[in-house]
């Protein structure tokens, strides 16, 4: 019994490290006062505020581009490149470990090698190096996601679908994507919600004008100037969106995703 | 008139290893013919050449005169039934039967009217709405055996058809698909690893050991007139007598001659079937000691201890001939069979 309540008291004080901090956060958004030191009421105006600010509002927005479009590319890429490893690793011979590569590279590492790599091509940056750099990194979470429903898949229905007469581009399309669909889709999501909250890698290939300020570079910038209850408030909608989607992503793959 | 299907001199190596090693045989149209062996014989990859699966190293595929070996699976006359089934989890039994039909473009009208009919066939009808993750093993089975069917194939090939279905499932199902078979005219060429299953369901069988055709014949010929000591080990239950073969039949090891069949010189194994050995004396004579006893129902088995084999001989006697003779373990008794019913062969 001793032991049980010990336990419980440890799991709590775990638990409590994890998400006081969220919680504080997240309820001082509501806070109309807007000090961190006194409740003063329940409001909304915070969130409000937001909307009138053209730079977050504009953040937002690419913010919105670089996850849509990286997510996407990714998938379709991240889809292709799991299946062609599932069949070469079938017949013997991996590449494994340079697709994965980027997980776990440091982020940091992996963002100065995309800025030298982006100024010795003497590409002008902005949104769309952010785009290429984050589809580096999202690719490889997509493969990964991909590949592990692909351990359980059975190949049979691959010939079973040409010895029912289909051709192979029709097997693709009618049998292989639909049955890895859910594991897609799963990818898709985890790619968007990394998108949406990387800073380091946006903050080094941004280039150097505000046009291509991503909401976590954006909310950087306003935090040297102390956290706002806006900045609260913005935290708390980017953390929903990432939560909603991760959420997604693990009811539609049962699997699991694998570890960041 | 040319053979229906003629397999001519078909290899298929796998590294080093020949898994079908210069393999000739013709099958008949609408026989329903065995592949039988044991794991590593080559069967498989045989019906997997047959199917398309596999690329033949060397040799020919003729469907009536027409060699198919370099025609892909989608567009041949053939279906195989998965050994695992492999039906489309994320499609219902009716969408799994549908495929095929509109693989081939057919009239929506027409494909719907050729499910419902093979699904009467196979006494699914009432299952057509459910997905493979809500069917039992038999269902399943029949799904995989409907959607293969529907397609009319010219052959239909089964990879180890019930290998996945409990024992008594398996009894009532080899009876079906003989049936089914002969209801719907189509070749059936199976693989399996059990000499019951094709005895019981085949029409002609083919015995393959190392890439190698052994034997191949009717059950009956295969059962009673097996060409090799291997071929008469693997199908049914053989008595071995090891000794050396002479002018008279085989000297055994405890000096007793047995007379056989046939004729061979050398060391040698004399081998009789358990059915054929009865009790007294024969033309062929042998004391012993009964060491065990299997009560089967319908009849008995008896193991008896001998001079002429290290393994104690098995033989069959129907229940009431046991009865009447009220055996038990430790009695002498003396066995008997006749010349007819031995063959030598080489040790």
């Amino acid at each position: 019994m001793h032991d049980r309540a010990l336990m419980l008291a440890i799991l709590g004080g775990v638990f409590a490290f994890l998400y006081i901090p969220i919680s504080v956060l997240v309820a001082l958004s509501f806070n109309e006062g807007g000090l961190p030191t006194a409740w003063t009421g329940f409001s909304l105006k915070w969130y409000g505020a937001l909307w009138q600010s053209p730079d977050i509002l504009h953040a937002a927005l690419n913010t919105l581009i670089v996850g849509l479009i990286s997510a996407g590319v990714a998938t379709v890429l991240g889809t292709f490149l799991a299946i062609g490893m599932e069949i070469r690793r079938r017949k013997g011979g991996a590449l494994e470990a340079l697709v994965f590569a980027p997980m776990i590279i440091p982020d940091v590492v992996l963002a100065i090698a995309l800025l030298s790599f982006f100024s010795l091509l003497k590409v002008p940056m902005g949104l769309h190096t952010i785009i290429a750099a984050h589809v580096v990194f999202n690719l490889a979470f997509v493969c990964a996601v991909v590949r592990a429903r692909l351990k359980s898949f059975d190949w049979a229905i691959v010939e079973a679908s040409a010895d029912l007469g289909a051709a192979a581009s029709v097997t693709y399309r009618r049998i292989v994507l639909p049955v890895l669909a859910p594991a897609i889709m799963a990818g898709g999501l985890l790619a968007f919600t990394l998108s949406v909250d990387e800073f380091i890698i946006a903050f080094f290939t941004a280039g150097a004008g505000r046009g291509s300020t991503t909401l976590p570079m954006q909310i950087y910038a306003m935090i040297r100037f102390g956290v706002t209850p806006e900045i609260n408030a913005l935290a708390t909608l980017v953390m929903a969106v990432s939560v909603t989607a991760l959420a997604l992503a693990q009811r539609l793959n049962k699997g699991g995703l694998p570890g960041q | 008139m040319t053979p229906f299907l003629q397999i001519r001199n078909l290899s298929k190596a796998f590294g080093p290893v020949m898994a079908v090693d210069d393999l000739s045989l013709d099958i008949g149209d609408c026989e329903f013919f065995a592949l039988l062996g044991a794991s590593g014989s080559g069967k498989t990859t045989l019906l997997r050449m047959l199917a398309g699966f596999e690329a033949p190293g060397g040799g020919q595929i003729l469907l009536e005169g027409r060699d198919i070996a370099q025609v892909p699976p989608n567009q041949r006359p053939v279906n195989l039934m998965f050994q695992s089934y492999a039906l489309f989890p994320h499609m219902t039994v009716r969408a799994n039967i549908a495929y095929g039909l509109e693989m081939e473009r057919l009239p929506r009208a027409e494909i719907a009217a050729r499910v419902d009919d093979i699904l009467a066939v196979v006494e699914l009808a009432d299952l057509a709405g459910r997905k493979p993750d809500q069917l039992s093993g038999g269902q399943k089975q029949r799904v995989a055996l409907a959607r293969a069917l529907v397609k009319r194939p010219r052959i239909l090939l089964l990879d180890e058809p019930l290998g996945a279905l409990d024992k008594k499932l398996r009894g009532a199902m080899q009876l079906e698909l003989k049936r089914l078979q002969h209801e719907v005219g189509i070749t059936f060429v199976m693989v399996t690893h059990d000499q019951e299953e094709a005895l019981v369901m085949a029409d002609r069988i083919a015995i393959l050991k190392d890439g190698k055709l052994l034997q191949s014949g009717t059950p009956r010929e295969v059962y009673e007139c097996p060409q090799s000591r291997f071929a008469a080990d693997f199908i049914g239950v053989m008595n071995f007598f090891p000794g050396k073969a002479e002018a008279g039949g085989l000297r055994a090891a405890d000096g007793s001659l047995f007379r056989a069949g046939n004729r061979f010189e050398g060391a040698a194994v004399a081998a009789v079937r358990p059915e054929r050995i009865h009790l007294g004396a024969g033309e062929n004579t042998l004391p012993g000691v009964v060491a065990a006893m299997a009560y089967q129902g319908l009849d008995l088995q008896l193991h008896v201890q001998t001079g002429a084999a290290a393994k104690p001989v098995t033989i069959r006697l129907t229940a009431d001939v046991a009865e009447a003779q009220n055996l038990r373990i430790g009695d002498a008794v003396v066995l008997g069979w006749a010349a007819k019913d031995t063959r030598i062969f080489p040790a």
